[in-house]
């Protein structure tokens, strides 16, 4: 499904080139539920954004599915976004003067669907987050918990191949985000590709597998069994507080 | 993304700030609103000067004596001939598109009855003057046809004059002094009030030839010409000028016509429009910069939702649409919020002096609302294309 050869991204702040991502290599198959972990910094977010078409790489291949994508121009790279990617985002990023069932209209709006159409896949989507009651609710009026299973629903009413989730239960409390996590595990069950990126470990392990980033190379691999004892061999043993879990990484 | 779709996403955009949107609506609204209301008084001016000029007769062709150009050698000629009644005479003879002439004699006399004076304008000249200015009576008749050239020593009075010399008795029959002369009143104008200037409320008539002695003149003033239809105008002028001319020896004449006047007044007012127009675009620039001071607000608050809306597969095109929508949404709701602005006050003018036929002309009132429509556009533009050129990861971080 995703097929990243040599991967760098650079970026160039003031007259210094920083290396946000160096040489990854990495393949993910469709259905797979997979764990991107890092320190601040680590270069994550960047990635992930690279997966969803958002960012360009510097230098590199990208497959997504049987067409390299990497290189596309601007108008390919938001026709992938439309109808292949759906972002779940640690801040719901929910426009706050849309109802909810509007918010998940957004994305079929671009796409040229219908307003009935529109209307009724939308509903279907937040009854499937268990949210059909609160369509008509403005973000405002939502519970963080709930604010997230809207764009749950946003993310996946195009039909996505891959949904991408950066720290989702990052702003949440842990009963909600627990249940965010199940809907997440659901959605995966149900054959939808899974990348999220995460600094928590427990959310880490329920993944099929874990990448851990550090200064923007992958250090490790490892299956979700084992995340407990790489994560202490490769981050724990040399600074235990470098992951401050408010710390959006961005 | 149609249109409906885009334009219901801006305006909930729109609505969501109400005292921004407000201002900028405003802005526009104060443009727009100047245009129809200093446009309705323009052509308001307009139709009150063609309504007098058309009270006082109309297809009216005016023969003055002396040109307007420099002509002839200096010590020969140059003196222009009178211009008599028989020039009047020949003219009505020989030009087939006159309806009437009227020759004008001209002056200023006091007129007495009993210990009561008063100074006025003299008007010698015949009954056809009446008919070509349309000047209705109140009592008795108008001058007589004095086609023998007595001089009857018969006056009309304006209704003010024979107000004031006779308070509410009847005048008709009475004797009156003017100048010199003692004159019976045969009739009295209904009033008029000042038409271009002209009081006839404050005049005496009287016949042509009995002014012309009074005044010890040989010259007419003016002659007065009314044509059958307007398209005889031009021809008609053109006729006279040569009949003149034959009967002077040489073009010692201006012949104009009262639409020339007219035409006149409508260059002043055109003058005045474009000065209005001047007016209404830079007070329309500065609702559009304005507009565009608030879109490029708008476009920096909501950075994080331009990279939310990339992220969820909406195209530069379609984010450049959606903030164009909401400048044009903007300039629209302020040019119709203006145009009602600017109708309500014509009202309120037209309300307070009934006398000016104040109402906004269609073509102002569609172009001020085409070009607020515009200004969205121009001053949209700069925002939007910055919101489209955000980047995608940068704007969702709020960078």
């Amino acid at each position: 499904m995703i097929r990243l050869e040599g991967i760098s991204r650079t970026y160039q702040v003031g007259d210094r080139p920083v290396h946000a991502l160096q040489g990854i290599d990495e393949v993910v198959t469709a259905g797979e539920h997979v764990a991107i972990m890092g320190a601040s910094g680590s270069g994550k977010s960047t990635l992930l954004n690279l997966i969803g078409c958002l960012d360009r790489p510097t230098a590199g291949r990208y497959w997504l599915g049987d067409r390299e994508v990497g290189l596309l121009g601007d108008s390919e790279r938001t026709l992938i976004r439309r109808h292949r990617i759906g972002f779940v985002f640690q801040s719901f990023h929910l426009v706050a003067r849309l109802t909810a069932v509007e918010n998940v209209e957004l994305p079929m709006t671009f796409g040229g669907v219908g307003p009935r159409e529109r209307r009724r896949r939308a509903q279907e989507a937040l009854a499937a987050v268990g949210l059909a009651e609160r369509a008509d609710h403005l973000p405002d009026q939502l519970s963080g918990g709930e604010r997230q299973r809207a764009a749950i629903a946003r993310a996946t009413v195009m039909a996505p191949a891959i949904l991408l989730a950066d720290e989702p239960t990052g702003n949440l409390d842990t009963r909600s985000g627990g249940a965010i996590l199940d809907l997440l595990q659901r959605l995966n069950d149900g054959g939808l590709t899974l990348v999220v990126v995460t600094h928590d470990p427990s959310i880490a392990r329920r993944a099929d597998r874990v990448i851990v980033l550090r200064d923007g190379r992958i250090v490790a691999r490892a299956a979700a069994t084992d995340v407990g004892r790489v994560l202490s061999e490769i981050l724990g043993a040399e600074s235990p507080g470098a992951d401050d879990p408010a710390e959006d990484d961005q | 993304m149609t249109a409906a779709d885009l334009l219901g996403f801006s305006f909930c955009a729109v609505v969501g700030h109400r005292l921004r949107t407000l201002l900028s609506l405003l802005g526009v609204a104060i443009g727009v609103g100047a245009v129809v209301v200093l446009t309705a008084l323009t052509e308001g001016a307009r139709t009150y000067v063609s309504e007098q000029f058309a009270s006082l007769g109309t297809n009216l062709v005016i023969v003055v004596p002396g040109r307007t150009e420099t002509t002839g050698i200096p010590g020969l000629g140059g003196t222009p001939n009178d211009l008599t009644l028989d020039d009047a005479v020949a003219v009505a003879r020989a030009v087939p598109s006159i309806r009437r002439v009227a020759p004008i004699a001209m002056g200023t006399e006091s007129v007495s009855h009993g210990d009561r004076t008063r100074q006025v304008a003299l008007i010698g000249t015949t009954p056809e003057y009446r008919l070509a200015r349309q000047l209705p009576l109140a009592l008795g008749d108008f001058l007589p046809d004095d086609a023998e050239r007595r001089g009857t020593p018969v006056a009309v009075l304006g209704a003010n004059l024979a107000g004031e010399l006779f308070d509410r008795r009847n005048p008709l029959g009475e004797v009156v002094r003017v100048g010199g002369w003692r004159m019976r009143v045969i009739g009295v104008l209904a009033p008029q009030g000042t038409k271009l200037g002209v009081d006839f409320d404050e005049t005496v008539f009287v016949p042509v030839v009995t002014a012309m002695r009074m005044l010890n003149r040989q010259s007419l003033f003016r002659i007065l010409v009314e044509v059958n239809a307007h398209q005889d105008l031009d021809r008609a002028r053109e006729e006279i000028r040569r009949i003149v001319t034959l009967r002077h020896g040489e073009e010692d004449v201006t012949v104009i016509t009262q639409d020339a006047v007219l035409t006149t007044f409508g260059s002043i007012l055109d003058v005045l429009t474009i000065g209005l127009v001047a007016i209404a675009t830079i007070s329309l620039t500065v609702a559009g910069l304005g507009i565009m001071n608030v879109m490029l607000v708008s476009v920096s608050e909501r950075t994080r939702e331009i990279g939310l809306l990339r992220a969820l597969g909406a195209g530069r095109g379609q984010v450049l649409a959606a903030f164009l929508a909401e400048a044009v949404l903007l300039s629209t709701g302020g040019g119709l919020l203006g145009l009602a602005l600017g109708w309500m006050l014509v009202r309120l003018l037209v309300h307070l002096y009934p006398a000016l036929p104040a109402s906004p002309p269609g073509w102002a009132v569609a172009a001020a609302l085409l070009v607020a429509v515009a200004v969205g556009v121009v001053f949209g533009l700069l925002p939007a294309r910055r919101a489209t050129r955000l980047d995608p990861v940068s704007a969702l971080s709020g960078r």
